[in-house]
């Protein structure tokens, strides 16, 4: 597959194509920045000058350190459970083929493609009818519902690209599985089991549909923010919030993603590797 | 070699999957230091029976021995075997030094002493120089020398191959060939080699297992093999061979005869086949044991008169294919190329004629279906 | 295996039977009635505003995908053909703002739509428009250019894997018979992505017909969906029995649609072949 074949040599009008879609995909997103540092209380233009008021004042507010410190307790907790479901359930589905596994695939993906308010109301009906007051615990539960399909399909391709026979090697240089685990199985896993963390940490720390039908008395982030939109002159503050969490989101999801392609064969590389001298 | 006393003591063993029986009962024995192959079509058994060797598949029946150790129980990492695996199962996350490393953690030596040993396996399969390298960066017979050498660090009294030039092309895997056969000789471990190249099986091992079906259809050197093989199936595997159908007509004077189609009656020596007078039996006949010549042989040996169909020029050989006057059986000859300009002795359209000694003709039963 | 599919069998079997089963009662006062009756069902099948917003909610979502997928077809297309090097970054990059919180980045699209916000400020000071243009924001299409947006990432990924995993000599044998460009791509290149084309259109049209933050914050009296009527009944309305059976008809028509668009697929797969 070299650049100068006949099939992919550059068309540039699908190159100018490309440019606007992403410039498109990030303008909206990168508003918010923007203003964030704009003088003015109202969000429009022109902008009024520069000033760093609006984060200064962010830090005055026990609300908002308290709902950041809800998210991320529901958050980590949420993505260490999630992770570990997701590794028992892509270990189990690589390991032994039984009739009926795509089936269970596609039951674990289930929340992927069901509307989250479903959950939300359904989960808030269950939880109330069997007498569990909402907190953040049914919070973690809801954001573990919907989490549990990214975990298991960013683990899957890890176990899926797994030789059997890596594991016989080590068996067969003398490491029982305990020891086969530790030092090929993990390792192997690893940056799956990072980039999952990572990924679900995010979903959790941003999920905003289920968790309005889900929380009690203590709001996470996105609910305080979501209060808060009702007051416009609370928008300059809201913009900095958003700011923030905006490029949190960035660095996790990017090193996640970075980190969760260390090891799987990207497509060129194979391709290369098959036409390399033997 | 008799029953029981290999170095590797395969008794009746069996392996069914369910209702299918992958393998049924092989014993066998191969003996210290030999370079012992699996030869074989896919699916004929080898790979399960390697397997079970080294403790990947559970023996459904019977027993293996290696060095006078009963091996049901020893799960693999305990085995005193290793093995090379068929897509080498080089650890992608580790480097050339830490792959080949791998299994002298248990042996708790120092870092110094542990480099060092790696170091030695490194140039014993002529990397040195390459521990610092990543899996993913490795040609194909780099990623075997790898496996190779993680595989032999540990000093087994097995090594274990499968099929581990398969992937290779053509030139490398020659030379793959040459250097297996030095190293099993510097190191004198027993190598158990599974491969589906005939060839391959020929130029490496001191010793053949044919196998076909789940069975072992014949165990013996290279030459034997070739030489004396004990079946049609063996025959026909191996090598190129002509066959005949032939029937004993009667057996005298230490000799017996036969009456084979095309060829007439010939005589061998008794010993060549325990076949009695009145069986069914086939004639077989390697092309190089013929000669062709333009005129019939003054010495009276077997000759007969045949029509030249084809001449494919193979550089040292040439190989002909002949139809027998008056018969519809034609003959594949293989005749080296002594001398230059030879095959322009050989007129298409003029008679040759066939000649072949006594020796040549080897006589196999029936095969039973 | 088993702790997750416990764990899956408690957090999406279970909920969803307790939602099937409230959605039977009826409300009484602060609590419930808990006989069974399809009188909330009667209640949508006879009450007009049900289904008008239901049908708005289909149609809303409908678009969406359609408009989604065009959209992001190309850009699917452009990377897995014509990116050699650093695909993996393209990748990232194209899917990096779907991580980001949805509610914020429907605030930002708010922020650029609103009376005074990113568009009608600019056009203005351009002077190419005398007063805000008011159907930018608190509209339907509000709604439908926010979710376009914010389901991008939904769409490009499943179109990019099949376009990536179609062997490019098939498209040099088209060639070689005597195809060009157009024909290549309506007889190869479309018929081979259609599995990416189907994910697209079930991961975003099933999701986003469920929406109500997008509708709540852009979309005004006529940008209201069905979620917008499902949360009011958990909400202000506290008609819990009435929400869960708006939810399950949502969820009986997603499953309706699904199964007519993947049954026509199917034929039409057939035809081609």
């Amino acid at each position: 597959m070299s650049g100068g074949s006949y099939i992919n040599r550059p068309n540039r009008a699908l190159t100018a194509y490309a440019l606007v879609f992403l410039t498109v995909l990030y303008l909206p997103v990168l508003a918010l920045p923007l203003f964030s540092f704009n003088e003015s209380i109202s969000v429009r233009f022109p902008l009024q000058g520069f000033t760093l008021q609006w984060y200064v004042d962010l830090w005055s507010r026990d609300s908002v350190l308290a709902a950041l410190w809800n998210s991320v307790r529901v958050g980590v907790c949420v993505s260490l459970l999630a992770t570990a479901l997701g590794l028992l359930a892509a270990r189990a589905i690589t390991l032994r083929r039984l009739p009926g596994q795509n089936a269970i695939v596609a039951f674990a993906m289930l929340p992927l493609v069901i509307p989250g308010i479903i959950f939300g109301v359904a989960l808030l009906i269950l939880f109330s009818r069997i007498g569990v007051p909402l907190s953040l615990i049914t919070v973690g539960f809801g954001h573990l519902v919907i989490c549990l399909p990214f975990a298991v399909a960013t683990l899957l391709p890890r176990f899926e690209g797994f030789d059997r026979s890596i594991e016989e090697a080590s068996a067969d240089l003398g490491e029982n599985g305990w020891w086969t685990f530790w030092r090929v199985t993990f390792p192997m896993v690893l940056p799956g089991v990072v980039a999952s963390l990572l990924l679900t940490f995010t979903i959790s720390f941003d999920e905003f549909i289920i968790t309005f039908f889900l929380s009690g008395y203590d709001a996470t982030l996105p609910i305080y923010i979501w209060s808060q939109l009702r007051f416009p002159r609370e928008f300059p503050s809201v913009l900095a919030l958003s700011t923030l969490i905006l490029a949190a989101s960035f660095i996790l999801v990017f090193t996640a993603l970075w980190i969760g392609r260390i090891g799987l064969a990207r497509p060129e590389e194979a391709e290369a590797r098959k036409e390399g001298p033997a | 070699m008799t029953p029981g006393d290999g170095f590797i003591s395969i008794r009746n063993v069996a392996k069914s999957y369910g209702a299918f029986r992958a393998i049924e009962s092989i014993s066998m024995e191969i003996g210290k230091g030999e370079f012992f192959s699996l030869l074989g079509a896919s699916g004929c058994g080898k790979t399960t029976l390697l397997r079970m060797l080294a403790g990947f598949e559970d023996v459904s029946g019977g027993e293996i021995w290696i060095d006078g150790q009963e091996m049901s129980a020893v799960p693999p990492f305990r085995r005193p075997v290793n093995m090379v695996f068929q897509n080498y199962a080089i650890f992608p996350h580790m480097n050339v030094a830490e792959n080949v490393g791998y299994g002298l953690r248990k042996l708790n030596l120092p870092k110094t002493q542990r480099r060092e040993m790696v170091e030695e396996m490194l140039d014993l399969v002529r990397l040195a120089g390459y521990g610092g390298r990543k899996a993913n960066e490795l040609s194909g017979g780099q990623r075997q020398r790898v496996a190779l050498a993680r595989a032999l660090i540990l000093k087994p009294k097995v090594l274990l191959l499968d099929e581990p030039l398969g992937a290779l092309d053509r030139q490398l895997r020659e030379q793959m060939q040459v250097e297996l056969r030095r190293l099993q000789r510097s190191i004198g471990i027993t190598f158990v080699f599974v491969t589906h190249d005939q060839e391959e099986a020929l130029t490496l091992s001191d010793r053949i297992a044919v196998m076909d079906g789940g069975a072992v259809l014949q165990v013996g050197s290279p030459a034997d093999l070739y030489e004396r093989p004990a079946s049609r199936k063996v025959a026909g595997f191996i090598g190129t061979m002509n066959f005949l159908r032939a029937r004993v007509a009667e057996r005298a004077n230490g000799r017996a005869h036969l009456d084979v189609e095309a060829l007439g009656r010939l005589a061998v020596p008794a010993e060549a086949t325990t076949l009695a007078a009145g069986s069914p039996a086939w004639i077989a006949i390697r092309p190089e044991r013929f000669a062709l010549s333009d005129a019939p042989p003054a010495d009276g040996s077997y000759a007969v008169e045949a029509s030249l169909e084809l001449t494919t020029y193979l550089g040292e050989r040439c190989r002909h294919v002949v139809r027998l006057a008056g018969h519809e059986t034609r003959i594949a000859v293989s005749a080296p190329n002594a001398r230059r300009h030879q095959p322009a002795s050989l007129d298409l359209e003029k008679p040759v004629w066939l000649t072949w000694s006594e020796d040549a003709v080897i006589v196999l039963e029936e095969d039973r279906t | 295996m088993s702790p997750t599919l416990l764990f899956l069998l408690v957090g999406v079997a279970v909920p969803f039977l307790a939602l099937l089963l409230i959605s039977f009662w009826t409300r009484d006062g602060f609590g419930f009635d808990t006989t069974l009756t399809f009188a909330n069902y009667e209640r949508i099948w006879t009450e007009p505003i049900f289904g008008a917003l239901l049908s708005r909610s289909l149609w809303i979502s409908g678009v969406v995908t359609v408009a989604t997928v065009l959209l992001c077809y190309p850009m699917a297309y452009y990377v897995a053909f014509h990116v050699h090097r650093h695909k993996m970054l393209w990748i990232i990059l194209m899917t990096l703002p779907f991580w980001t919180s949805y509610l914020l980045r429907i605030f930002a699209w708010k922020v650029i739509l609103g009376y005074e916000g990113v568009i009608n400020a600019s056009l203005l000071s351009l002077g190419w428009i005398a007063a805000p243009l008011e159907f930018l924001l608190y509209s339907p299409t509000a709604v439908i250019i926010t979710l376009a947006h914010a389901w991008a990432a939904f769409a490009i990924l499943p179109l990019y894997v099949s376009l990536e995993k179609i062997d490019r000599s098939l498209l040099e044998a088209a060639a070689d018979l005597g195809d060009g460009p157009a024909r290549r791509f309506f007889r190869i290149t479309l018929p081979l992505s259609m599995p990416g084309v189907l994910s697209a259109f079930f991961l975003i049209f099933i999701p986003t017909t469920g929406d109500y933050i997008t509708p709540a914050l852009l979309g005004g009296p006529d940008g209201a969906m069905i979620g917008n009527l499902i949360q009011l009944q958990f909400g202000a309305v506290n008609n819990w029995p009435m929400g869960a059976a708006l939810s399950i008809v949502l969820t009986l028509w997603i499953a309706a649609i699904g199964l007519v668009f993947l049954a026509l697929s199917r034929i039409l797969a057939q035809r081609a072949a």
